[in-house]
């Protein structure tokens, strides 16, 4: 393939992978900025949610749009709902424990992996797209007269892999907003300040946890769904994420929502560019060196404020 | 404060006190189960490791099925030299580490006869070793070329499905012939893969082709567009195998990639296994050509053999679970469970073998096999065995997609499938 629609598909390939991970990352960040968990059981609640959108689609068995949309509406609340429940049944109990939220969290990813493994199967399951178009896109050339436009080979994307871009960008954009301008915002960033301070002045900081887990699990599950049709629902699909996703968010700077979303950019899309030009193997390298560079020499991230 | 260290310290007790009781019983039971259970009376056992879990659990699901099948027919037949036959089925999650413990765990635990059945060549060579330390007769369904390069070991045989490297040099004249010459391959990036690799590449050049570039892609990869763009303009042919738990998505991205243009396609039916053609987004799999080990779907000249068989492991003609027809099977490659449970029989019945003391007399008894004719024990087709490389041989078929199915075109010899000893297994000591 020519350098130009090479580099084109890259960046096509890499902006998908993105808008994935942003969501998938900002879930992971929201919850270690309100509420200090570092949850390592975040990759498994995306798998739940891919694995709950094969569920619906499939027991639905209507037309594959009508099924793909109550997965996009069901599955993230179900999942956010299983996490609402798990803060309540175990990290509410143990304090927040910094130490002890870590080994909970890894307790939680085993029991879910293994409860799917047990329910669901090991088999990796498709979601029908609601929609998929091939749209082959074209290039400039010189040719015998002058600049002209050709359709290279492979040179395409799908209508449905627009569309993750473009739905992920619309749910970044709501939790801006939530986050922002809403009620439910102002005590998430209370929260977040000063734990303390927030419930003297009385915000129900138990409830407001148990809503950011959820919300935060949520979140990859929203990518989770969309991600579906793309890949395939797999007991085993959370590793990548968690691990891509912590390092988007050390990279960003922890609690850092804008840093959040600018380093899961500059990771997805060099992920893509490396990827379609040398090798994935390469690409996961050179992510997890910049991690252990930006902790070097800016441990708080790109957009972390140093801690107090 | 001071509350928080007594829990801590009752907690770290206990759990030491757990461990040791648990490392104690660990260490007495093999020794127990194994005397309580070392009689030559009884069931004959056979262990059988499957990929119930990892990458290979749509091969293992099916492996099972079929494995459960072999051994109800064989008990129906009167077992094995007059006892019937207990198969104790261990899950190895498609991992070499786990695969030698689960090896382990038949020789010390279960006191097994022999072990079968396991298919990914990364398990394999990481557990062969093992069964042969444990002097554990183990017969492996997995098409590598590890067996008959001499790789393993005198205890490590493969009577059950054909190797790699007969596959591909039987395939090359007729790619070469009626697809094209110059040929990109893709294909996954462990031993496996690399048999293609290498083996194709060579028996390629040796028909005047030429393999243009190799794209090694891991197996437990997710997503694959990224890896076409390094296909070179000039290929005439793809050469595709993918195996794992996204072969759907990578041949639906292969198929969204070329867009109805692009080269010929042809592929091992890895690629597809546990897969149905009909999914949407595979339409533009039609015309493109597939190498099976045994056609997924009835051929209007389906011996009775097989169709004894299909009905025997539960499968329609269309190579889908009689039960719900959205469960493809692998059906290219679990006739090897079958022939390989058919040759242990027989193996068993040449040796007049008794207990574990007789595994020798085992492995000689199969390596002085050759010909293994078409029949009930071998519905797949005529076979021929090598007791020298530990490796049978045998007929494979080339199948085309003609509305939506696939329909042989072409079947080789077992001649075309045969290359020169490398290794003499029955030179080495037991």
């Amino acid at each position: 393939m020519d350098f130009g629609p090479h580099l084109l598909l890259a960046t096509l390939e890499g902006a998908v992978t993105a808008a994935i991970l942003a969501l998938t990352a900002m879930g992971l960040s929201i919850v270690f900025g309100v509420m200090r968990v570092v949850n390592v059981a975040h990759g498994e609640f995306y798998m739940l949610g891919a694995v709950i959108a094969w569920f619906i689609a499939t027991s639905l068995g209507a037309h594959p749009a009508i099924g793909f949309v109550a997965a996009l509406l069901l599955a993230p609340l179900a999942v956010g709902a299983i996490a609402a429940v798990s803060d309540r049944l175990i990290l509410s109990r143990i304090d927040y424990d910094p130490e002890r939220t870590i080994v909970a969290t890894i307790g939680l990813l085993y029991i879910i992996q293994q409860a799917t493994l047990m329910t669901f199967g090991p088999d990796a399951r498709p979601v029908e797209p609601p929609f998929n178009h091939r749209i082959a896109l074209p290039w400039v050339e010189w040719g015998d007269g002058g600049l002209a436009l050709y359709w290279p080979w492979g040179l395409s994307i799908t209508s449905y892999k627009l569309f993750i871009i473009g739905a992920a960008a619309v749910v970044l954009t709501g939790i801006w907003l939530v986050m922002t301008r809403t009620r439910f915002g102002l005590i998430m960033r209370a929260t977040q300040q000063d734990r303390e301070m927030a419930m003297v002045f009385g915000v129900p900081v138990d409830r407001t946890f148990a809503y950011v887990f959820g919300l935060g699990a949520g979140l990859a599950a929203i990518g989770a769904v969309l991600v579906v049709p793309v890949q395939q629902a797999h007991y085993l699909m959370g590793h990548d994420p968690l691990l891509l996703s912590f390092i988007v968010v050390i990279i960003g700077g922890l609690g850092s929502l804008p840093g959040t979303v600018i380093a899961a950019i500059l990771i997805g899309m060099t992920d893509g560019i490396i990827s379609v030009f040398f090798s994935p193997t390469l690409a996961k390298i050179i992510a997890t060196l910049a991690v252990a560079m930006v902790l070097v020499f800016r441990p708080q991230g790109l957009m972390g404020k140093a801690s107090r | 404060m001071s509350n928080r260290v007594s829990k801590s310290t009752i907690t770290r007790r206990t759990a030491l006190k757990t461990l040791a009781g648990s490392t104690g019983a660990g260490l007495l039971l093999p020794g127990l189960a194994g005397g309580a259970f070392a009689q030559e009376s009884g069931p004959i056992k056979l262990g059988f490791q499957v990929h119930r879990t990892g990458i290979g659990s749509a091969y293992g699901r099916w492996y099972e099925r079929v494995a459960t099948a072999a051994i109800a027919r064989i008990n129906d037949m009167g077992g094995i030299n007059g006892r019937q036959v207990e198969m104790i089925a261990e899950d190895d999650g498609t991992d070499p580490r786990r695969g030698a413990e689960v090896v382990e765990r038949f020789a010390n635990l279960h006191n097994v006869d022999a072990v079968f059945g396991p298919l990914f060549s990364h398990v394999v060579i990481g557990a062969a070793p093992r069964a042969g330390e444990l002097k554990m007769p183990y017969f492996v369904v997995s098409e590598g070329h590890h067996v008959a390069s001499g790789a393993l070991n005198r205890y490590t045989l493969q009577p059950g499905i054909t190797d790699v490297k007969s596959q591909v040099i039987s395939m090359a004249p007729y790619v070469a012939e009626n697809v094209g010459k110059k040929v990109t391959m893709i294909f996954p990036d462990f031993a496996f893969g690399h048999d293609h690799r290498d083996f194709f590449t060579d028996a390629i050049a040796a028909q005047g082709g030429e393999v243009i570039q190799q794209i090694a892609v891991p197996p437990t990869e997710t997503t694959f567009t990224r890896y076409f763009p390094s296909i070179p303009r000039e290929t005439e042919v793809v050469y595709h195998v993918m195996v794992g738990p996204g072969v759907l998505t990578f041949v639906r991205e292969m198929g969204e990639f070329f867009g109805g243009q692009g080269p010929a396609l042809f592929g091992f039916i890895d690629s597809l296994e546990a897969v149905d053609i009909a999914s949407p987004g595979l339409e533009f799999l039609e015309d493109s050509y597939f190498w099976e080990g045994m056609p997924r779907y009835a051929q209007p000249d389906q011996t009775p053999h097989e169709a004894a068989y299909r009905a025997a492991v539960g499968v329609d003609e269309n190579g889908a679970s009689i039960d719900d027809p959205r469960d493809v099977s692998t059906y290219a490659h679990m006739f090897g469970v079958w022939e390989t449970l058919a040759v242990m029989k027989a193996g068993m019945e040449a040796a007049g073998y008794q207990g574990p003391d007789d595994r020798q007399s085992l492995i000689e008894a199969v390596e002085a096999m050759s010909d293994m004719p078409l029949s009930d024990d071998h519905p797949q087709g005529d076979k021929v065995f090598n007791g020298r490389t530990h490796q049978v041989f045998g007929k494979q078929s080339i199948s085309r997609v003609q509305d939506g199915k696939l329909v042989r075109v072409h079947q080789t010899s077992i001649e075309d499938t045969l290359y020169e000893d490398e290794v003499d297994y029955t030179a080495q000591s037991f």
